[in-house]
């Protein structure tokens, strides 16, 4: 199943995590201008290729997800993050196409990151060069490439995965058939920045942070950690459920607001963050997504990113969204407008704020099954055909 | 003033909803594998007929999230977005039609978006219930009400040929449609089909 064309990549399975690994003979040239090598890239598949190679898919997750999207994290055992969306007879049907999920470039999950250890023995934390979206995109083509795949059928993601994905479209037009961008923007909002600002401040002001070099010490900066998710979380949530959690906090106790000791409302697919999620991967990656504006690249005018206008696009978004409000998905819909590019945009209505994506959405389902069915007739891959 | 041709459009095979008379009309006139964006979409209705029947490439437009979910859930590639801001966003000549099936009139400033359709499109093609029509003129006289029977601003057939000629954009075409038919008694003249046409299709060259 799985075609390593590169010679360098070196397909490696420890604990469950199966990983690609290249030396120093094909290292990533990082935006920056410094070069990673080697570079390790864990990744999770489903489904099979089909004889022509083109009904592969690749997901990019969100901030705090990982590779294991449709499956249970054998690590933390945390369920599948999209099992709603990736499965068999989901609308990215398993039985139909052959998904592709990588741990981010700078993830905590296998990939290379500031948790990876360095060539010279320790782990890299601070030590790891800055990463950009750029950076993170160019990881995941050359796991693509190293498995055979010259065109990927369909790229999507959610929130940092929607910007890799809008960079696929935009850096490798004839790669990619299709894209869709879940809940995500061109360009990181200064009220995301900020909310990023505040966890990385409080994961640096966690004494056990030790300057970045907290595993060499055998410690976790958890409280910092504990802060930056709960930043994340807010964010995440809806309007409406910041204030239904204040509400309920205040009739109980007079100094009682916390969001994640509210059991009621705790979502199960933030369990266990603190223990999983490496502080110094929220640093590299927060400011990954906070340099992210695509149009700048371009002039400033983002519709001159998709001038090719190779690719069909379905942005999707949600109206409570306060993380990505349904304005930034509307500014890709009006660029991708001005590209000439064939483009679906809806916004869905739903109370569930940004998180929405990972819930109980049928009218986002019908959609993303909509926009992709029609992507792959056009594609040539007929309904329910499987793999060969 | 416009010259209106008489078009007998062969029978069509149906299937499942009849479909709208200007929809009928548009399909005839739109070429074979054009480009096509069709403001005011809502349902896909007329995509659909457009891409089974004329191979058109086809976009929408619409600003009603129901309607887009539906279109989108059905594999249309739809917009959903206000025609008086977002048409604008279009690159110019991106299409051969922009199509306004009874949603122009519906809009607040029709004057504005049909000038922005002329630069975005080749051709621009209007469809809208005639106020003029001796029905709701006699309801209008002699019972003192406005139709009922449309949600958008009453527009006339010589009331669009004024706003067509106000904007220097020549009618190339113009249809009648009574009874759910093309054509209308007597309607050879602007005039009288402003007398008998319950609808009118009008192609526009900028």
């Amino acid at each position: 199943m799985i075609h390593t064309g590169g010679a360098a990549a070196k397909l490696q399975a420890a604990g469950g995590v199966r990983s690609l690994s290249f030396d120093k003979t094909s290292p990533l040239q990082l935006q920056s201008g410094e070069t990673l090598a080697p570079l390790t890239i864990a990744f999770e598949t489903y489904g099979a290729l089909n004889h022509d190679r083109t009904n592969a898919v690749l997901v990019c997750h969100a901030l705090a997800g990982d590779q294991f999207v449709a499956s249970p994290n054998p690590v933390t055992g945390r369920p599948a993050w999209w099992p709603r969306i990736v499965g068999p007879g989901r609308p990215i049907d398993t039985n139909r196409f052959f998904v592709v999920c990588a741990n981010t470039l700078g993830g905590s999950m296998g990939s290379t990151g500031p948790g990876s250890i360095a060539p010279d023995g320790q782990p890299y934390g601070l030590r790891l060069p800055a990463i950009t979206i750029g950076d993170t995109m160019r990881a995941q083509a050359m796991l693509v490439e190293a498995l055979g795949i010259e065109s990927l059928f369909l790229v999507i993601g959610p929130g940092l995965g929607g910007m890799q994905a809008l960079n696929w479209a935009s850096a490798y037009p004839r790669r990619v058939f299709a894209c869709a961008t879940v809940a995500a923007a061109a360009k990181q909002s200064a009220q995301n920045i900020a909310f990023a600002e505040l966890g990385r401040q409080a994961i640096m002001a966690d004494p056990d942070w030790r300057n970045g070099a907290y595993l060499t010490h055998g410690v976790r900066p958890t409280r910092g950690v504990g802060v930056a998710r709960t930043a994340a979380q807010i964010a995440g949530l809806s309007a409406s459920e910041v204030r239904a959690r204040c509400d309920g906090a205040r009739s109980k106790e007079r100094f009682g607001f916390t969001v994640e000791n509210d059991s009621g409302l705790a979502r199960p697919n933030q369990a266990g963050y603190v223990d999983r999620f490496d502080a110094n991967s929220y640093l590299y990656l927060s400011r990954a997504m906070d340099g992210f504006d695509l149009a700048s690249d371009f002039g400033g005018r983002l519709s001159n990113a998709f001038q090719s206008a190779a690719t069909r696009h379905g942005v999707f978004a949600f109206s409570s969204d306060w993380r990505y409000p349904v304005e930034e998905s509307r500014e890709i819909a009006r660029a991708l407008i001005g590209a000439g590019a064939e483009a679906s945009y809806i916004e869905i209505e739903s109370d569930n704020g940004h998180d929405a994506y990972l819930g109980e959405e049928p009218a986002f389902e019908a959609a993303l099954t909509g926009f992709i069915d029609a992507a792959a007739t056009a594609r040539g891959l007929a309904l329910q055909a499987g793999a060969r | 003033m416009a010259q209106l041709e008489l078009v007998h459009p062969a029978p069509v095979e149906r299937t499942g909803l009849q479909p709208r008379a200007d929809h009928d009309v548009i399909a005839q006139i739109v070429a074979d594998g054009a480009r096509v964006l069709d403001v005011g979409c809502g349902d896909g209705a007329l995509m659909r007929m457009l891409i089974k029947e004329c191979s058109a490439s086809v976009r929408g437009l619409d600003i009603d999230p129901a309607k887009v979910h539906r279109c989108v859930s059905r594999g249309l590639s739809v917009v959903q977005g206000d025609a008086e801001r977002d048409l604008e966003q279009f690159p110019s000549a991106a299409f051969d039609y922009i199509i306004f099936s009874h949603a122009l009139m519906k809009l607040h400033d029709p004057a504005a978006v049909l000038r922005t359709a002329a630069r975005v499109g080749e051709r621009v093609i209007v469809s809208i219930n005639n106020a003029g029509h001796w029905r709701p003129r006699l309801r209008m006289i002699f019972q003192g009400k406005l139709a009922r029977w449309t949600d958008d601003a009453p527009c006339t057939v010589r009331d669009f040929a004024g706003l067509a000629r106000d904007m220097r954009m020549s009618v190339e075409r113009a249809v009648p449609i009574s009874r759910g038919h093309t054509g209308a008694p007597f309607a050879r003249t602007l005039w009288r089909a402003n007398w008998f046409a319950e609808q009118a299709v009008f192609v526009l060259a900028p």
